[in-house]
């Protein structure tokens, strides 16, 4: 078959980029092994969080930040690439209802009680945002992994440069019925249910006090999230919000949900569960990709290739018991070290393992480059966890990193193309 | 179990993705979930006896496999424990029944009005669903009264310059032969001549009720009179998405069978859009279709994605000016072949189809077009709106004339 672009991967990057080729009138196919980062992380944008500080202003400190970090995906990014990738997937996906920008970070209370910045937010989160001070309460629901009391403590000693916020906890026992151990997606749906939530709100009303904001784990509903969030703002009479849960994470899932659909209904097309084992590359380009769903292999041509299959947990990035590096689908040259000579494993959680740095380098188009920073193939772009040179998680820039350079190789493509 | 699956079981991660996919731990405590009752529970399996009998609500549409993200075989490893539990204890007389199609379909075929009478009577209904199990709403196609085999053999396709072999499995034989004379029209239309070799049951059904045995022979012999064609270079089309799959996929991961025939067929078999999509893409394919000013739902059936092939009847029906197809992008009817015949089963198989059905209700047209036999007839039932193959569209563009009856 023969598409304008194919995409491997189908999380935030992968889809960007799709979803934008789409709407340009590209015939795009996104292939992937299967459903990645959306479903186990949440919906928020993190552009940048900590640089190493912590960010108030993304606007204001990627350019210290790109310098400081000449490696890091960023610094092939202009700064107006980077907020138009944020205003754009603002006003596409009204479903979410993503609320901020790139001028200030929410800080937004997780799961454990920590803080976590975050540039866009869905609206459903909103009102958790601990810039603004108050009085919280956080309810549980018995849902797993959700502890309201172990959050509301650790938030009290969050530090918060003075500001000052009041959490306290609550349980709640809606009406579960017949299942021992409801998951996330089982109370998503729960919150659907108008009963469901009737119930919830009695047996809240007594409880809540004066000028409490509301908060509850990020499971108020699926594919009405909100509808059911603005019901349960109205019935509780109180701003609500959610925080995000450990997976499967539901604002997630909605993300990958409103983004798949608006990819097809752009006329893009999506196999999921379908693997690309090969390529067929020549003369410094990439011809097709090869999957083999079945016994028999399938070719798809197209002119342009984006990779976005993500790092090592997803399988983007591969190690052998060797300690050798590899990327995954054209085998691409990576930068970072080549092996793991030294310990596997290293004693704190947090400390640097030499092999958090190591992806995919590109050049300002996005193309993966080779030790001599020329493009390995002139219509390859990579974009997402599958870059060199960031720290997602410490620097809670994971979905803003997809989203922007998602966004920038879709315009690289189209540029080429114009 | 097979070393295909056991090698995948390691590569779980417990990131619950399937979870949050599954069509029918959404709609009944009684299924866990993929993940608890294939990778979890089968540390708990080994070659004792099997822990608890959860798997047995799994319908096996495979939607866990697709989404998987770390390549984990989870439809295929609860189809394995599935066996194992009804190996020992012993498979009900009804999943024997109603997992052998051409048996009931030769049984019934003389007999079609008394049969169609009896299957819609009440009275036998109630007395079917307490004696057997067969749940009396439970949607059950009709008889045609007549075969697709015995169509195709007195109507033998005349010499063209290519061939191509008709896998129409037990569905296109005995209840629907109108879609199968369908299916030979348009290939003929392509300048095809159709070869139907005489064929029987797949073995499918067996499988997902639980009889490997069984289902393996059947397969077995199957692909035995359909791999001298694929060996001569014919290519094999199927309109069956699930019985398609089976040789396509399911034969070799789920039953374990490896032979030479079975890898002839499976890489010469195609799903028909699958055929027809790729022949447009070599510019092989006629599109001298008048315009059907029609707005048509799709539902890609669950057994149609584990082919890998994306939803080839969108763009298909794309080549026909005026027709409007809306994919509903649905994930399960909930029929699953005969999981929601079982009379412990419908309701969960009907709150699965609930989705579906209410979308296809709300987009307000009496037609909606989907793959696969059995998907078609749940729709019907839930959802009261006729159903048909994507080729009947194309049959009807390309102006080959009305439909042939049932």
């Amino acid at each position: 078959m023969t598409y304008d672009t194919v995409v491997i991967g189908a999380g935030v990057a992968g889809l960007t980029a799709a979803l934008r080729l789409a709407e340009a009138g590209e015939r795009v196919l996104v292939v992937a092994n299967g459903v990645g980062s959306t479903h186990l992380a949440p919906a928020t944008i993190d552009v940048l969080g900590f640089g190493p500080g912590r960010v108030e202003s993304p606007a204001q400190a990627l350019p210290a930040f790109t310098e400081a970090n000449p490696d890091h995906p960023y610094a092939r990014l202009s700064p107006d690439l980077v907020a138009a990738s944020v205003e754009w997937l603002r006003a596409r996906l009204p479903a979410i209802g993503y609320q901020g920008g790139l001028d200030e970070n929410f800080l937004l209370p997780t799961a454990i009680g920590a803080v976590k910045p975050s540039a866009l937010v869905p609206e459903t989160m909103v009102a958790g945002d601990l810039r603004a001070g108050g009085r919280l309460v956080f309810v549980g629901l018995g849902l797993k992994d959700f502890y309201p009391a172990y959050l509301a403590d650790n938030l009290a000693q969050a530090p918060l440069d003075g500001r000052v916020v009041s959490a306290r906890s609550l349980e709640a026992s809606p009406p579960v019925a017949g299942e021992a151990d409801r998951s996330s997606v089982g109370f998503a749906r729960l919150f659907e249910e108008p009963s469901f939530r009737d119930a919830l709100v009695r047996e809240l009303a007594g409880k809540l006090e004066r000028d409490e904001r509301v908060g509850f784990p990020a499971v108020l509903g699926l594919r009405r999230a909100g509808e059911v969030w603005r019901e349960l703002e109205a019935g509780l009479g109180r701003p609500v919000f959610e925080v995000a849960t450990l997976p499967p994470s539901l604002s997630g899932i909605r993300l990958y949900e409103a983004m798949s659909a608006a990819l097809r209904e752009a006329g893009g097309r999506i196999h999921v569960g379908e693997p690309v084992v090969g390529a067929d590359t020549r003369a410094g380009r990439v011809e097709a990709v090869i999957t083999q769903p079945t016994a028999r292999a399938t070719t798809y041509r197209a002119r342009s290739f984006v990779l976005a299959t993500g790092g090592f947990a997803s399988g983007g990035l591969q190690v052998d018991s060797h300690g050798r590096m590899s990327e995954a689908v054209f085998d691409l040259p990576l930068a970072g070290p080549a092996s793991l000579d030294g310990p596997r494993f290293l004693p704190d959680y947090f400390d640097e393992h030499p092999l958090n740095r190591v992806g995919v380098a590109v050049d300002d188009g996005l193309r993966p480059i080779g030790r001599d920073d020329r493009p390995v193939y002139e219509n390859l772009h990579a974009s997402g966890a599958t870059l060199a040179g960031a720290l997602p998680w410490r620097e809670a820039s994971g979905n803003g990193l997809s989203l922007a350079t998602g966004y920038a190789a879709a315009a690289a493509i189209l540029e080429r193309a114009s | 179990m097979t070393e295909l699956v056991r090698d995948s079981l390691d590569h779980c991660v417990k990131c619950t993705i399937c979870e949050t996919f599954c069509p029918y731990s959404q709609v009944t405590p009684l299924f866990p979930g993929p993940k608890y009752v294939g990778p979890q529970a089968e540390r708990y399996r080994g070659s004792g006896a099997s822990a608890d009998a959860s798997v047995d609500y799994c319908s096996g549409c495979g939607i866990c496999t697709q989404v998987c993200p770390q390549g984990v075989k989870i439809a295929e490893i609860n189809s394995q424990a599935r066996a194992q539990l009804w190996e020992e204890r012993g498979i009900p007389l009804r999943n024997q029944l109603i997992a052998r199609p051409s048996v009931l379909g030769r049984l019934g075929t003389p007999i079609a009005p008394l049969a169609n009478w009896a299957l819609r009577n009440r009275p036998l209904r109630a007395l079917a669903d307490r004696l057997l199990g067969i749940h009396r709403d439970a949607p059950l196609p009709r008889f045609a009264g007549r075969t697709f085999q015995r169509w195709a053999r007195g109507r033998p396709s005349s010499a063209a310059e290519r061939s191509v072999v008709y896998f129409h499995a037990c569905g296109t034989n005995y209840y629907e032969p109108g879609l199968g004379e369908m299916v030979v029209r348009v290939l003929e239309h392509n300048g095809f001549q159709v070869v139907v070799p005489p064929q029987d049951c797949c073995g499918l059904p067996l499988q997902s009720n639980g009889n490997f045995k069984a289902a393996r022979a059947y397969v077995r012999r199957l692909v035995a009179n359909l791999a001298p064609y694929a060996r001569d270079g014919l290519p094999i089309v199927a309109n069956s998405t699930s019985c398609g799959l089976m040789l396509k996929r399911e034969a070799r991961e789920i039953l374990g069978v490896e032979d030479e025939d079975l890898r002839a067929v499976s890489e010469a078999t195609y799903d028909l859009c699958e055929f027809l999509l790729l022949l447009h893409e070599r510019g092989e394919l006629r599109t001298d279709f008048q315009p059907l000013p029609l707005t048509v739902p799709y539902h890609a059936p669950c057994q149609q994605r584990g082919h890998g092939i994306g939803k080839p009847a969108l763009d298909l029906l794309a080549l026909i000016q005026d027709l409007q197809v809306i994919d509903l992008d649905v994930d399960c009817c909930g029929i699953a072949g005969t999981y929601g015949l079982k009379k412990e089963k419908y309701e969960i198989s009907m709150a699965v189809g609930e989705r579906l059905f209410t979308a296809l209700r709300e987009s307000g047209n009496d037609l909606a077009a989907c793959d696969s036999e059995t998907c078609r007839w749940q729709i019907e039932h839930g959802a009261g709106v006729h159903a048909v193959h994507p080729v009947e569209l194309l049959h009807r563009a390309y102006g080959l004339g009305a439909a042939a009856g049932g």
